[in-house]
């Protein structure tokens, strides 16, 4: 077409395709992108920054420290401003609504939460660099880049975004053999991962044309495409192994213990609540948007790996003696139900995914700041039986750990316990009634590994572990109250979040 | 002629592959690949992407496989020794890939819709140039194409963080 | 059948096969750059499926497509291979086995 017509110099073929594509970002469009630009220049200028203060010691945690969590809310704000410009942006690459406003903040949440509880354990490491932040910064802006794509390939360039920060975030004590081990294992299996999504990508291109999802979805309901309902299939399942592999469903969840027992405490609490809902959050859009016409193809697929995701999570966490491989377990068996409520794939599992994603994300970012606080430098102390006596020696961290614990089991007044709550309402909702009663049947499971971390906390003596405990530390108790708060709010208070979930999850339609 | 490249080229890089996967010593594993890369390049452009074919041999093959080559060389990185695992393990995953081989071909026969062959005469002056490709970067992609800058960003950050003489 | 042309299932086919030659390099391996390499192989199949794509549906998406695939390896080599320096420099080895210190 354009190489066999010579009349038409570079200059003149260059004009006539831009008019062609016709595009030029409007202000609108710089608005609804405007939290991640904040992030992405604030991220940059802590780069330039470390550099000025070179090796400054003093205070060069603190200084990093409240800038990012600045910029954060900042970025929290501009969310909130950018959702009153919904619609698309960039030519259809992302879309502003309320499902993806949700997520955002929540996420930018997490990243708040993650950067107060690692002022101490840094400074503790004797490894605060601006570095650190910058990442963190770069890795929400991936998540925020997914959670709003409209479009495949920003899918998989946000996912690689948020990845790749924070492959390096989990190897960030590099002298640390665990966190080395942590990041090849995170590094190598991710990368297998995003393989297998694009694979998927490039085959549901091939056969619909597109990676717009909009588009993907127009044409899996309008045409006739019975005939290649295989290729389509293919795709699909291969883009469900990406995604169970970010989210750690089973059957691919065997990363998640080791990546999370080795990677530092704060950055584990980070990763296993921010990128896990932001994968959520896409995995969520893409099947039930593009691939919502053939819901009951990848339905039972779904099904299968959300009853598997929650018995090997429950029952390997009852074997752990080490806290954050139990709590990796219990995040597997989270994601469980999850899936469950995306298996209903109805409006309100919509909604009881999105509700359920933020009490997990702050009960699990709560936890693992105990886990930080306690651990002590080089990460001694992570046993389950070091936390013995905390119930006496440190009653505000112990009952605040308690509150997390209690609403991983989902007793009432926590958020987990409506979390579960909407969750099994929506499956029952869906008639998928053998789903349910498992499920409950695995939460009752996971009870007794929670509640033996309160028995050992508030029934036994003190071991040598509570001789050298430090008092709680600004930033770790700013993050205890605020998660514990926000899990107590959304236990007595569910309708705070329920109805913006309920209002959002209309994109279904 | 088209198919006679394409044969060609093809069976190089299925062997060359094979050969990435079989041999022992990592020096051996990445020329392999790199064999699979420069045949990739000529199948790319049968397929009438000379832009992407000029990538993968600067990017890919050149940029890419430098750096994997000096890490080699770097740790010194010897053969393999024996796996420990005992090759009745082992032969047990060949049936399940030949079968993901045989799924997808079965699925590429009966399902693709249609299309006339690939030749370098008849695709309809349909080239992938680096100034149609440019064009729709920078309108339509541009936000991916921006975003991936913060991509660059971080992987220099990866390498300070991780490379840094000593934490602290 | 002529020599002026191919069958574009041809070319999926290949990039099935190269695909599948990843994933038994990645499951086989036990060299940590060799299994990284072995992501490298699925990376350029899927790339070669793009292409491919692109051809039948005569856009030039696909091809931007795999350039995005193309920098993203790129930011993901660095990344890895100094991964890769720093457990070799904390274990003094490559193999992948030897990288398990992890309690079960």
């Amino acid at each position: 077409m354009w190489g066999s017509q010579s009349w038409l110099q570079p200059a003149f073929q260059l004009a006539y395709l831009m008019t062609m594509y016709n595009f030029m970002p409007s202000g609108d469009d710089y608005i609804r992108f405007l939290p991640e630009i904040i992030m992405s220049v604030m991220g940059t200028f802590f780069m330039v920054l470390e550099g000025i203060l070179g090796d400054k010691k003093e205070g060069k945690g603190l200084i990093f420290g409240h800038l990012t969590l600045a910029t954060l809310l900042a970025a929290l704000l501009a969310c909130m401003y950018a959702n009153g410009f919904p619609g698309n942006a960039f030519t259809g690459m992302l879309i502003i609504d309320g499902y993806g406003t949700f997520f955002r903040v929540l996420v930018i949440g997490v990243g708040m939460l993650a950067v107060l509880s690692s002022y101490q354990y840094l400074k503790r490491e004797h490894a605060e660099a601006g570095e650190y932040h910058a990442l963190i910064l770069f890795s929400i802006v991936g998540q925020c880049v997914m959670v709003t794509a409209n479009e495949l390939i920003m899918v998989f360039i946000g996912l690689e975004v948020s990845s790749i920060a924070t492959y390096v975030l989990a190897g960030y004590l590099r002298d640390d053999k665990r966190n080395n081990e942590a990041a090849l294992k995170y590094f190598l299996l991710g990368s297998f991962a995003t393989a297998f999504l694009l694979y998927g990508i490039a085959w549901i291109y091939g056969a619909s044309g597109s990676t717009r999802l909009d588009t993907i979805q127009a044409f899996l309901a309008n045409r006739d495409v019975a005939h290649n309902m295989a290729l389509i299939g293919t795709a699909a399942a291969l883009m469900f192994v990406g995604f169970a592999f970010k989210v750690s469903a089973a059957p691919f969840q065997i990363w998640a213990p080791d990546v999370y027992q080795g990677a530092p405490a704060p950055v584990t609490a980070f990763m296993s609540a921010g990128p896990k809902a932001a994968a959520f959050a896409v995995f969520v859009r893409v099947f039930m948007t593009a691939f919502g016409p053939i819901v009951d193809r990848w339905e039972p697929f779904v099904w299968s790996s959300a009853l598997l995701t929650m018995v090997i999570g429950n029952f390997a966490a009852l074997m752990q003696s080490n806290i954050k491989r139990l709590l990796a377990y219990s995040s597997i068996a989270h994601a469980g139900y999850v899936m469950v409520a995306i298996a209903a794939h109805n409006q309100i599992g919509v909604s009881a995914v999105m509700f359920y994603l933020a009490a997990y994300a702050l009960m699990n970012i709560g936890a693992f700041a105990v886990v930080a606080h306690f651990s002590r430098q080089g990460e001694k102390y992570v046993n389950v039986e070091d936390l013995a006596g905390l119930g006496w020696k440190q009653p505000v961290t112990a009952a605040l750990f308690a509150i997390f614990l209690l609403s991983f089991i989902g007793v009432p007044l926590t958020g987990g316990f409506f979390g579960k709550f909407y969750i099994f309402k929506a499956a029952l909702d869906a008639n998928l009634i053998w789903l349910s009663v498992l499920g409950l049947l695995n939460s009752a499971v996971a009870a007794y590994y929670y509640l033996r971390i309160l028995v050992v906390m508030y029934m036994q003596e003190p071991g040598e572990s509570m001789a050298s405990l430090q008092p709680l530390s600004t930033g770790i108790s700013v993050t205890l109250w605020a998660s514990a708060l926000g899990t107590l709010i959304l236990g007595i208070y569910p309708a705070a979040i329920l109805t913006f979930a309920r209002s959002s999850s209309a994109f279904l339609k | 002629m088209d198919a006679i490249l394409f044969i060609a080229f093809a069976s190089f890089a299925i062997a060359s592959a094979i050969s990435l996967v079989v041999q022992t010593h990592p020096i051996s594993s990445a020329l392999s690949l790199i064999g699979v890369m420069v045949s990739l390049a000529v199948l790319y452009f049968l397929l009438g992407a000379e832009f992407i074919a000029a990538a993968q041999l600067v990017v890919y093959a050149g940029a890419i496989m430098v750096l994997f080559i000096f890490v080699i060389m770097l740790l010194n990185a010897d053969s393999e020794g024996p796996t420990g695992r005992s090759w009745r393990v082992n032969l047990l995953g060949i049936p399940l890939l030949a079968a993901f081989v045989g799924i997808i071909a079965f699925v590429i026969q009966a399902f693709l819709p249609k299309t006339e062959g690939v030749s370098l005469a008849g695709r309809d002056g349909f080239v992938g140039t680096a100034s149609l490709v440019g064009a729709k970067l920078f309108t339509v992609y541009l936000l991916p194409f921006e975003v991936t800058s913060v991509l660059i960003l971080i992987a220099i950050l990866g390498a300070i963080v991780l490379a840094r003489k000593e934490i602290d | 059948m002529t020599f002026n042309s191919v069958p574009l299932s041809w070319y999926l086919m290949l990039s099935a096969i190269l695909f599948v030659l990843g994933i038994a390099g990645f499951l086989y391996r036990r060299n940590v750059i060799t299994v990284f390499m072995s992501i490298e192989l699925m990376l350029n199949a899927v790339n070669l499926s793009f292409v491919t794509f692109s051809y039948q549906l005569k856009q030039v998406d696909g091809h931007i497509f795999s350039f995005f695939v193309m920098v993203v390896a790129a930011a993901e080599a660095a990344v890895g291979l100094a991964i890769i320096l720093t457990v070799f420099k904390n274990r003094q080895s490559l193999r992948i086995d030897d990288v398990s210190s992890m309690k079960y």
